[in-house]
């Protein structure tokens, strides 16, 4: 009995002293294995910078209630020579706005120089990478764009009626976060034109995106993309769309500069007409500038 | 004489206590955090609702979590940020509070109003843990215990990096406020730990 005693008694001091020394860590230790663990299973965030790479659209769309306002821009090409001041003298610019309905469903309108051409789309965000359970993060686009210039008869011989000005867009946007750093995206994409320049000239092309962002500071990033055409989508003497550049992130903007061998801004037109020879020194320098504002506010 | 020093020893080591009857664990899931900041530019503001809390009435012991994630902005873009490149929430997904009430009495409990009280602990955001003393307020209520503290955080002082090009439109301190409406809970479970 004596023994049991003293093994208590040295049991009881044994509990005594280690309750006050790990009570405080063990109420937090606690707390944590009560937690589901939501941070952790919370959808990546900010794969890419804004809502575009450089020509092409990115998996991100704008937030739920946000609006941004988006002006992009190429100058002409940087081999034209001092006469056009390296392009400078030239311009073809796209303005558009993008909003987000809810934070998965987007809408967006545009208006290039180009053709005149009036663009719509529609987004859903599918799928959202998660740490644990979902390597990747999908996006479905949906467009269209209407060619609005003015044809005489005698231009080509082609009467523009309303469905031939008409071109679309399907793409599927599938895009990994593999680092804080580095994000990568891959877009099958289909473009129809209901009118063609050739006989020839496929009605439709299909592409395969390929793009990135490497960040080299918190705020500022590199970026590139290639829009690959398929074996028979492809028209003699026409390229694949290249580009790269740099995102510089301040408050509410996104600055994007870049060059690429396209001066159009809707995948309508870049995919298809893309003409320049990019290591050629066909370049056109170019920006996005986007501007979020916010409609609805999140609290 | 020794048989019952035996059973009383054994009783304290099964975790019996006279006291068992009172809950001594207060818990909350659903408690609020907010942050407010003003600047010439902008106002910040941004409001938790997912802030897990324990209280332990006996010792007078706190602890809080809350997920960075769960913080909601009036500007998306803005908590995009915030998770981003100022908290880096993938990095250190929560911000955790692990201290005591100084001077705590059980007996604080059975008051009718508010009572001061002061939190002292650590305080860890953005994986930089710093000791603070906050003061507060305990409201007893029914089958509720209201805890209420406000408190300025440095965001400086936590390693939360802001760059030249926006400094002047962040505010060198932030405003939190933390409501946290803890509930009873059972016993039982705290007897059992160690």
């Amino acid at each position: 009995m004596r023994l049991l005693s003293t093994v208590g008694l040295g049991l009881l001091l044994a509990l005594l002293l280690r309750v006050p020394a790990r009570a405080q860590d063990s109420l937090l230790a606690e707390l944590s294995r009560q937690l589901p663990d939501s941070a952790s299973r919370a959808p990546v965030l900010a794969t890419f910078k804004g809502t575009r790479i450089i020509n092409g659209h990115s998996v991100e769309t704008p937030g739920n209630g946000t609006l941004v306002f988006l002006i992009s821009h190429r100058f002409g090409r940087l081999n034209s020579g001092a006469y056009n001041l390296f392009g400078l003298d030239q311009a073809t610019i796209r303005l558009g706005l993008e909003y987000g309905l809810t934070e998965r469903l987007a809408v967006g309108v545009g208006r290039s120089s180009v053709e005149k051409a009036y663009d719509g789309f529609v987004q859903y965000r599918a799928l959202r990478q998660r740490p644990g359970s979902l390597p990747v993060s999908v996006t479905l686009l949906a467009g269209a764009a209407i060619n609005t210039l003015r044809y005489s008869p005698t231009d080509d011989g082609f009467e523009h009626t309303f469905p031939r000005r008409l071109t679309y867009t399907w793409q599927a946007l599938v895009a990994r976060k593999f680092s804080p750093s580095l994000s990568v995206q891959l877009a099958p994409t289909v473009v129809h034109r209901n009118l063609v320049q050739e006989n020839t000239d496929p009605q439709d092309v299909y592409a395969l995106g390929f793009a990135g962002r490497q960040k080299f500071t918190k705020r500022m990033a590199f970026t590139w993309e290639y829009f690959y055409r398929l074996p028979g989508s492809r028209t003699a003497g026409l390229r694949d769309a290249l580009g790269a550049g740099i995102d510089i992130e301040t408050g509410g903007h996104v600055f994007q500069l870049h060059v690429t061998n396209a001066n159009t801004m809707i995948a309508q037109q870049f995919i298809p007409t893309t003409s320049g020879r990019f290591f050629k020194g066909d370049l056109y320098f170019g920006f996005n500038v986007a501007r979020n504002f916010t409609l609805k506010p999140g609290i | 004489m020794r048989y019952f020093t035996g059973f009383l020893l054994l009783a304290l080591l099964l975790g019996y206590r006279p006291g068992t009857a009172q809950p001594t664990r207060y818990q909350t899931r659903a408690g609020t955090v907010s942050f407010f900041s003003a600047s010439p530019l902008e106002d910040i503001e941004a409001r938790s609702q997912q802030l897990a809390a324990v209280l332990d009435t006996r010792t007078g012991q706190l602890a809080f979590s809350v997920p960075i994630r769960s913080f909601q902005f009036k500007r998306s873009l803005m908590q995009e940020h915030f998770n981003e490149n100022y908290l880096e929430s993938e990095k250190y997904p929560k911000a955790t509070f692990s201290g005591r009430l100084v001077d705590w009495k059980p007996e604080m409990l059975a008051a009718a109003g508010a009572v001061p009280v002061v939190a002292e602990g650590d305080l860890t955001i953005h994986g930089v843990t710093r000791h603070l003393k906050v003061p507060g307020t305990l409201t007893p209520l029914t089958g509720q215990l209201l805890l209420n503290a406000s408190f300025s955080v440095a965001p400086a002082e936590y390693n939360i990096d802001i760059p030249a090009l926006v400094r002047d439109h962040i505010a060198k301190s932030v405003l939190v406020t933390v409501r946290l409406p803890c509930a009873p809970v059972a016993v039982a479970t705290s007897a059992s730990q160690p």
